[in-house]
């Protein structure tokens, strides 16, 4: 609801973020004190089913996963906005209807354009 | 001075008392996961430690916190360190703004909420968090400097990003019959019985959700990231000890997140199925709907093979997302036309 803005409730969410980041830090700590730790060469190297790695892992990797991140933040945006929308919804009448719709409109065109162009494809 | 001393011991307690029942949860969802697919293939599961093997998930989280921690040579070491905890964090705070029940509990003096808080924007605080998750699993896979840990890190990324918009699609049908962002909100507004969960007008968005929430965890079936057979580990392969349970922590927190949100947005959260039940506990009912969610996982996964990568990204972006749109669409306009 429009208004109902209360700072206060966020301060619980900030002593819980540092009591999760505390636990994460203390048992890591607490673990590194108590565990044993006995390495060797072989034994850092990375995992490569048993076999002398051959080359470096970062290796270039394709070009699709961007592509999707592309995709992905254009939409992510054009979501959020539906949720502000969702919430006032039932005092925008046929105004928000209308409105969303052709929002959603334009979202599909762009959709299947994307899709049209092969951004979506995955082979 | 004296009330906001009171107010933080009564919110340290809560967070306490939340952090405690999510970390058992996950211990124990481990061993009822392993039990309940022995049962599926007609084994029987831990039997050593303890009856019935009761005691397996302390036995397991001693083994690893006293395992030795392996860092690889080549990889990353702060990246490397840090990547485990922003993957847990992000799973553990979402629990700040789930109702688990609807009485406040009086102590001294002291009201303890059923919730840590209930902030307006609720479900997008968790959406917003979620995808920092994504952050950790993605560095853990680039950090470790293994071609496993790489390709797992990007396809559970990739995956991740693909499923949430479908997520977030679905969601918003849930908030146009709501009108809230409110988790405590949201339940409010389905009370009075079984016809008034949004299940039932919202089932198309109930069943996008299940798929994408699935996947957003990355469980099976759509385990690609860490599929054994051919990423070894995913993501973690290169992790050990402490480090390697708080991915595992991470993951089973993250299966209970999704299953309260689901039993929030569509199974009426602490709301009893009919009123004549109303004498049972809120937070019983809360607590069966969130376990039938994870029986649901533990369900599928031993019912449902793997999908191939190529399927699980179509599936996706072609299926799942005009879904959920046409679903906004359609409860939009039947809202319009019903409200009118």
């Amino acid at each position: 609801m429009p208004g109902e803005f209360v700072p206060t409730n966020y301060l619980p969410i900030l002593v819980f973020i540092a009591i999760a980041l505390a636990f994460g830090g203390v048992t890591l700590l607490l673990g590194k004190i108590l565990r044993p730790s006995r390495i060797y060469k072989a034994k850092l190297t990375p995992y490569e089913s048993g076999s002398i790695p051959f080359s470096d892992a970062r290796a270039p990797f394709p070009l699709r996963y961007y592509l999707i991140a592309m995709i992905f933040v254009i939409f992510d945006i054009e979501t959020v906005f539906l949720y502000p929308w969702a919430v006032v919804y039932n005092e925008l009448k046929l105004y928000g209807l209308i409105e969303m719709a052709l929002f959603i409109l334009v979202l599909l065109v762009g959709y299947f354009y994307a899709w049209k162009k092969g951004a979506l494809e995955w082979d | 001075m004296i009330d906001i001393a009171l107010n933080l011991i009564v919110v340290l307690v809560t967070i306490g008392v939340v952090m405690v029942t999510v970390l058992l949860h996950v211990a124990y969802l481990t061993y009822f996961e392993r039990k309940i697919l022995g049962w599926m293939q007609d084994r029987m599961g831990p039997m050593e430690v303890g009856y019935h093997g009761l005691l397996q998930p302390i036995a397991d989280g001693l083994k690893l916190f006293f395992k030795e921690d392996i860092v690889p040579a080549q990889a990353n070491k702060i990246i490397f360190t840090l990547a485990p905890i922003l993957v847990l964090v992000p799973a553990l705070i979402g629990f700040a703004v789930i109702p688990f029940g609807r009485d406040s509990i009086h102590i001294f003096g002291l009201t303890f909420r059923p919730y840590v808080t209930d902030i307006n924007i609720g479900i997008l605080y968790i959406l917003a968090f979620a995808s920092i998750g994504a952050y950790g699993v993605l560095w853990g896979g680039w950090a470790s400097n293994n071609k496993y840990s790489l390709l797992g890190g990007l396809r559970s990324a990739a995956q991740v990003i693909s499923y949430e918009l479908s997520l977030g699609l679905a969601i918003v049908g849930v908030l146009l019959m709501a009108g809230s962002l409110s988790l405590v909100k949201i339940t409010e507004a389905q009370g009075g019985g079984l016809l008034h969960w949004f299940i039932l007008p919202q089932f198309v968005a109930f069943v996008i959700y299940l798929i994408s929430a699935i996947a957003e965890t990355n469980r099976l079936p759509f385990d690609l990231p860490e599929a054994e057979s051919e990423l070894v580990a995913g993501f973690f392969t290169e992790y050990s000890g402490m480090r390697f349970a708080f991915f595992f922590l991470a993951e089973y927190a993250n299966m209970i997140l999704v299953s309260c949100i689901a039993t929030i947005l569509f199974l009426g959260g602490w709301h009893a199925p009919f009123e004549a039940l109303g004498f049972i506990p809120p937070v019983l009912w809360f607590v069966v709907k969130v376990y039938f969610f994870l029986f649901f996982y533990i369900w599928i996964r031993g019912t449902l093979p793997r999908l191939r990568y190529d399927q699980l990204m179509m599936f996706g972006w072609k299926v799942m997302i005009p879904l959920a749109l046409a679903n906004i669409l359609v409860t939009s306009a039947v809202l319009y036309f019903v409200r009118v």
